[in-house]
């Protein structure tokens, strides 16, 4: 009877202890969600801002700072038209930050999950971003 | 020019609602409406889907997270898959014919439309047991439902064979460069036993990971034509963020009568293109 009565409250004790642990746990998980969205809304807000300006001025006026149907396909190529006001590289620069947006939710969260001390997401995150920059470093060699 | 420009812009806010209620990402109706009604060439309409996908994936994230939709520790633990799945998936492609997968992924789609019949009439999972790596990783969760007007708990089942159906979907990702959302969709959903919406909305996060690694390759390499790519971008956004707020009052009931006949199609697609290759 003791026995049963001590092993009851060792379960509740138990479940107390798992019961902290998942609030802790969910909000740690509040503070990632909170800081993945932060960088999704910059990320998508530059984007399309940039993408808006490069788009009106080239239909506005009808010129793209290229010849018709080219384009600027490397990094150094795209970055001198912006610097030289060319519609047509302001888009491309637009595309090329939301095309980054996705990386930098990995990095965003990567950074969160060290600050709450969530090592083993943030050990899986840092596993996602070494992969992915291999896969670039694959791309840029192929 | 302009005429165009709108056009695709129109096409693309359609693209954005149905990827984002879908987890699809829009590359299936970016790249046949470009295809077909604009006379882009095939390599372009895939750079211009690869875009929508991403800008589908961060367009719709937003309020997906913050309604606590998506499930972010099984997205991130999964993006391990998808990331390894789509190196593999390159390299795949130069050293056996594609053929081969096609069939295999056609016909792992056409069992999973199937299980996806089954269960149409159910509109949250029950009984699903707590895997023991679900448990260790805490991937188990909760979100309100606005159809419903209720919070749905729910449990997380067979993580290996997700984790294997999600490598799979990122070898796709890598051999045809798209973000293989019907997978994704599918390793949550008849896998994991994971609930409909939270399987669309966590495909819908993952994709944009997957798909970035491939963008730049394709930006790189021209194929993003940014006079096709900005109204498909800006068009998607758009259409994310509206779908995304549709989504969660829809039935999910409703969401699985849309994305079955998506999948078969998809599957005959691929059985298509694995007989003519």
């Amino acid at each position: 009877m003791e026995e049963a009565k001590a092993k009851a409250k060792a379960d509740a004790n138990a479940n107390a202890i798992t019961g902290a642990e998942g609030e802790q746990a969910a909000s740690r998980i509040a503070a990632v969600e909170l800081a993945v969205t932060k960088m999704l809304r910059i990320g998508i807000y530059a984007a399309a801002a940039v993408i808006v300006t490069g788009l009106l001025w080239l239909l506005i006026t009808g010129e793209g700072g290229y010849p018709e149907d080219t384009y600027p396909t490397s990094f150094t190529d795209i970055a001198s038209g912006v610097a030289d006001w060319k519609p047509v590289a302001v888009i491309e620069a637009g595309l090329f930050l939301l095309i980054l947006t996705p990386v930098m939710r990995v990095v965003v969260s990567l950074f969160t999950f060290l600050h709450e001390k969530d090592y083993r997401f943030a050990w899986i995150t840092a596993l996602v971003l070494v992969i992915l920059i291999i896969s670039f470093a694959l791309g840029k060699a192929g | 020019m302009t005429a165009e420009v709108i056009e695709i812009f129109l096409i693309a806010i359609l693209a954005g609602v149905v990827g984002s209620i879908l987890g699809l990402g829009g590359g299936i109706v970016v790249t046949p409406a470009l295809t077909l009604l604009f006379g882009v060439d095939i390599n372009h309409a895939i750079g211009a889907s690869i875009i929508s996908v991403i800008a589908t994936s961060s367009g719709s994230a937003v309020a997906y997270i913050r309604d606590k939709i998506t499930n972010i520790r099984v997205g991130m633990f999964l993006e391990v898959a998808t990331t390894v799945g789509a190196i593999t998936g390159a390299f795949l492609g130069a050293v056996i014919a594609p053929k081969f997968l096609y069939v295999i992924f056609a016909v792992l789609l056409l069992y999973s439309a199937y299980a996806m019949v089954k269960k149409a009439s159910q509109e949250v999972p029950q009984n699903v047991p707590l895997h023991p790596i679900a448990q260790k990783l805490r991937l188990q969760g909760e979100y309100y439902d606005k159809a419903l007007g209720e919070t749905v708990a729910y449990n997380v089942d067979r993580v290996p064979q997700g984790f294997g159906v999600m490598y799979g979907a990122g070898v796709i990702s890598g051999l045809l460069g798209i973000g293989s959302g019907s997978f994704k969709v599918m390793a949550l959903d008849v896998f994991m036993k994971m609930p409909l919406k939270v399987s669309t909305a966590t495909s819908n996060f993952m994709m944009g990971v997957t798909a970035a690694a491939s963008a730049v390759i394709y930006l790189f390499r021209g194929d993003i034509d940014p006079v096709i790519s900005a109204p498909v971008a800006l068009g998607v956004l758009i259409g994310a963020t509206v779908g995304s707020r549709l989504m969660q009052r829809m039935k999910s009931r409703t969401i699985r009568k849309l994305f079955i006949p998506v999948m078969i199609y998809v599957a005959a697609q691929m059985l298509y293109t694995g007989w003519r290759g």
